[in-house]
Order: structure tokens, then sequence, then C-alpha cells
């Protein structure tokens, strides 16, 4: 996990999406963004090879790539854990005890908030409200929502992440 | 009054195009075809639309400059980077009801003569992004979006550009920067999108809320449509409460209801009957509200009025067990991440605001460490491009300006002194 393989490059598959992106713009820069999802998701996280694969294929300097992409916090800059947790403490949820749940992590899977298990399990972003304020507090772990969190359902919820 | 922008959607198939059509969907883009897209702009402007995101912006005047403007193609966004900590009115639509936004954004890119569109959606949404993504491709199948829309000669494109976690993308200018592939650091204005927005062309960006209201707008015409709710900002309103109330959640009422009947009646209350302490009417860099102060109609004309704003309709309730110097504080600790960094006084400002309380919170806040925050507040309003820094000094401002003895009593006592917060 730690050694950085010797050279990443795009599956023809990313690379074929990355082009049908680019479709939709009518510059190469506006499907900057995109792409580097699409490296993202391709590569876990955004190394400095992902970023050379992605201004290559789009003609972008790499400058402005990594610079850009810097900027976006949903850009992952270190490899993260299989499972990636991504709770909010921001007003809503605070107030309904989101981080109560931030010290369970800690204390039920020595989960740091940047941080990653030392089994590789779950990584922990602390979010910027995710717009689920209503059902707060929430978190999305990868893709998916999980709303009205309390003490005893978010560890029932991330032991069906393995 | 019944569901307009949330119709449908207790139908758990609501996104698709064929439930969508069934509660008479895509009816009045046929409608909107009938006329000129002058008489489509007249007919907003009778309606007294205005924009939902949180500024109030007329759309007509909107749709005016930028249809005036010689220069093709033009462009028409979509804000969907719903990014206002408290905000969750979009999502419903766009995860629900995405045929509504769609059926919106056709008739407004044939009402404005824009030929692409882009909704910009944040990246925290990623449901959303496959609902809007198959819901788009729906719309071309049938028709509704294309080269030549249900044959009337019209194009118009759209595609979902997805953000990547930075609050700043909200602002129009900041939304445009990140969609050409740039970090979202707002422009300075004029020139205004209208003239030169993405890719330099002639681009109105407007809120999801906002159009998803034109195709109802569209069916009853702008005369009906300008007596729902508020005279002065017309329409239906979508309020979205969380926090201490027994019934959290979206809520589609005529613009302009009254904040206590929000918190007290469609929302059932204080939770487990507790006492009111404190309401963030919409959204967080909307000013706080005591409980004395929240009989108020909420809409963009009068809340200014009452010392606060509309916002986005994020109404966040908080009871008596609430410290309010940590919520400010987390506030300035949210507005120091999202702050772009292009202006000094809200890059500097933001952090120094965030340290001041941060101590104060921790229990080590200095004498006149009251004074110091409102100084440097007072540095930062009217100083920065976009409305960023503004929000997060004015937060301050009126936590202060509200709730100051909670705040000596904090440096006083070198510790929190709310009963009930953990």
């Amino acid at each position: 996990m730690n050694t950085m393989p010797e050279k990443q490059m795009l599956s023809a598959a990313a690379l074929k999406e990355i082009q049908d992106i680019r479709k939709n713009y009518p510059t190469a820069r506006a499907a900057l963004l995109p792409a580097l999802y699409v490296a993202q998701r391709e590569f876990g996280w955004l190394s400095p090879e992902a970023y050379e694969a992605v201004s290559d294929h789009l003609g972008v300097p790499k400058a402005i790539a990594r610079g850009v992409g810097t900027f976006y916090a949903m850009y992952k800059h270190k490899p993260l854990g299989r499972h990636v947790v991504q709770l909010c403490t921001n007003v809503s949820c605070m107030i309904l005890g989101a981080e109560r749940l931030v010290d369970l992590l800690k204390n039920k899977y020595g989960l740091e908030p940047g941080g990653t298990t030392a089994d590789n399990r779950f990584s922990l972003v602390i979010m910027e409200c995710i717009g689920a304020c209503g059902t707060a507090p929430a978190m999305l772990v990868n893709d998916d929502f999980h709303e009205n969190l309390t003490d005893k359902n978010i560890i029932e919820i991330l032991e069906r992440y393995t | 009054m019944e569901n307009v922008l949330l119709k449908n959607i207790e139908n758990p198939n609501s996104a698709d195009i064929k439930e969508y059509m069934a509660v008479g969907g895509y009816v009045s883009l046929a409608k909107a075809f009938e006329k000129s897209p002058k008489e489509i702009i007249d007919e907003v402007k009778k309606a007294g639309l205005r924009g939902r995101g949180g500024a109030g912006f007329p759309v007509a005047m909107k749709w005016t400059f930028a249809s005036g403007d010689p220069k093709t193609p033009k462009y028409l966004l979509c804000n969907a980077d719903e990014g206002e900590p408290g905000t969750f009115k979009d999502r419903p639509i766009l995860e629900k009801n995405p045929h509504v936004l769609i059926e919106g954004m056709a008739i407004s890119g044939y009402a404005l003569g824009a030929e692409y569109g882009f909704i910009y959606l944040r990246g925290e949404y990623p449901a959303a992004k496959h609902i809007l993504d198959k819901a788009i491709a729906q719309a071309y199948e049938k028709g509704f979006l294309g080269e030549n829309i249900a044959g009337n000669g019209v194009r118009f494109h759209l595609a979902v550009h997805q953000g990547a976690g930075a609050y700043i993308c909200g602002e129009e200018t900041a939304l445009i920067e990140s969609l050409e592939g740039d970090k979202g650091q707002p422009r300075i204005k004029p020139p205004f999108p209208v003239n030169v927005g993405v890719f330099s062309k002639p681009t109105v960006v407007n809120n999801v809320e906002t159009l998803s209201n034109l195709p109802y707008l569209i069916s009853i015409g702008g005369e009906a449509y300008a007596k729902i709710g508020s005279p002065d900002c017309p329409g239906p309103k979508i309020y979205c409460v969380s926090g201490h109330v027994e019934r959290p959640g979206v809520y589609e009422l005529p613009m302009g209801t009254n904040l206590r009947d929000i918190i007290y009646t469609h929302c059932g209350g204080i939770k487990g009957g507790r006492k009111l302490k404190a309401v963030i009417p919409g959204g967080i860099s909307t000013p706080v509200l005591p409980p004395d102060k929240i009989d108020c109609a909420m809409d963009f004309v009068n809340m200014p009025k009452h010392g606060s704003m509309l916002g986005s309709g994020a109404v966040i309730v908080m009871d008596e067990s609430v410290c309010l110097v940590k919520v400010c504080y987390r506030a300035l600790k949210f507005f120091e991440h999202e702050s772009c960094g292009k202006c000094t006084p809200c890059r500097e400002g933001t952090g120094w605001l965030r340290s001041i309380l941060g101590r104060i919170e921790q229990g080590t806040g200095a004498e006149g460490d009251i004074d110091l925050l409102l100084s440097v507040a007072a540095n930062m309003i009217g100083k920065t491009f976009c409305p960023l820094g503004d929000g997060a000094a004015s937060v301050v401002q009126n936590f202060i300006k509200h709730f100051r003895p909670e705040f000596e009593e904090h440096i006083r006592a070198q510790a929190c002194v709310v009963q009930g917060q953990k």
C-alpha cells in the first residue's frame, strides 16, 4: 500500500470516458474537474502520476492541473482506506451530537479526522455540510447517504462496510 | 396550497419521466413554444419571480440583459451547488423531481436563446448525479432536449458538471470559473455574467428552485402566479428546517410564511418542549435572531426589515442547551475553510475571527476579545469581491449583538456556562 507504483496509467475505459466528457465543453480545460474525478476513481487518489496522466491527455499544463485540483476538498491527495466515511460536523449536525460521533469513531476504530485505520478499512473525512440537515447528524460512506445517526446505529451501519 | 416544486415526490418512482409526464410534466414546455421568447420573459416579469439562491434578484431582469446581448452562443447554468450550511431544499428536487428542473431549464433556455445548459452540481450529492444523468438521457430520448426540441427548431443541450467540494462555487462568478476548469475564485464585476460569463459568452446563472418554478409559472400564467404569497416576491418557496424542532424537514409553503408559524405550526415547535434560544433563518451566513424577533414574514423584502435575510430559506433552530459561542466558532471555522484566499480581508479575517472565538470557547478568552472581534469584522465588511467575507463578519457581529452577555460570561468564567451543552 505504501509503495508507489512505478507508473500509473489510465485504463482505456477511463481515457474513453474522459474523451466523452470532453465533448460536452468548448474547451479542454473545462473538462479538467470531471477528468480528475475519473482519474481519482481509477487510482483511488490523485497521485502525481494521476495528474500527469490527466494533464497529458487533456493538454492542460501539469502545474495548472495540480493547482486547480488542490483547491477542491473532494480531490484526495493521499491514499485512502477502502471506505471513506464523510461525517458532517457543521452547525445543524453539531447541535445534534456529531462531535460525540467523532469521538465514538476514535474510540471504536482508532479513526482520527483526516486519518485512516491501521487495517486500511476506513478513512474519516470531516465534512462541511452535506445537505442532510433535516436528518442530522449525517454522513456519506463512499457514495451512500446515512442520516439520523445515533451512537448505536452509526456502528451498525459501519459494520456493513468490511 | 398543493406542492408544486415537490409535487409527486412521495411516489417512489417520481424521478422517472413517465411518472412526471403522468402528472402533467412537460405540458408547460409545449405551452411555452406557443409563445415567443419575449412573451415568456414578460410572463416571468409579471409573475415577479425572484432568484431563490439567496440574493432574490428579479429573474426577468437577468434574462432580459442576457437575451439582449448579441454574442452567441448563450449559456444557462443551473446553480445546484447547494452548500450553505443548513440548506437542503434543492436536494429533494434534484433527487426526486429532476424533470421539473429539466423542463424549467428547457423553457428558460428557449426564453433566453441559450443553446447550452449545465447543471453545476455539488460533489457531495453523488446520488443526484446518477439520477440527473438518467433523467437528462430520458429527456433527450423524448425529444425535450437536443437539436430540434419537439420539432420546434429549438436547440438546447444539457449536461451535469460536478463540483468538488468548494462552498465558494455557489457564488455565480466562482461557479463560472470552476466550470471553465479553474479554481473557484470569484471575478470582479462588471462585466456581469449576463454579458461576459462562461467561455466569455452571455450567461445566466439561476438556482435549482428558481428554474423549477418555470413549468408551474407558465402553466398558470404570470398574473396568477403573482398572487401566491408575498406581493413583493411571490410564488411557492421551499423552507428547510433543521435543529431542535419536533418535525425537521422541507416544507413547500407560500413565500412570506411567518417564521414563527414555520417553527411552531409546521414543524411542531421546539423538540421536547424545551425553550427556544436562537434561530438562524436563512442559512448560516444570515444574521441570527433571538426568540422575540421571529415574528416575521420569510421573504426577500421583509426579512432585512427584521434584521436578517431570507437567504436560502434554511432555518436552523437552537434550543436552550446550545452554546452560541460554540456555534459562532463552528461557523467561522467553516468560513475560514471555505474562503478562497483571493481577497486579503476575507482570507486573513476569517482566520483571526476563528482563532479569537476559539480561545473564548475553550476558556482562554482575554478581556477585550469581544471588541477585537468586532474590530476585525468591521475591517472585512464591504472589502471583498464576493459576499463570503461579509457573511462571515456579519455572523460574528450579529451573534455578539444579540447574545453579548453569553460571550462575556465565557470570558469571565473561562469556561462554557451553558447548561446542557456537551
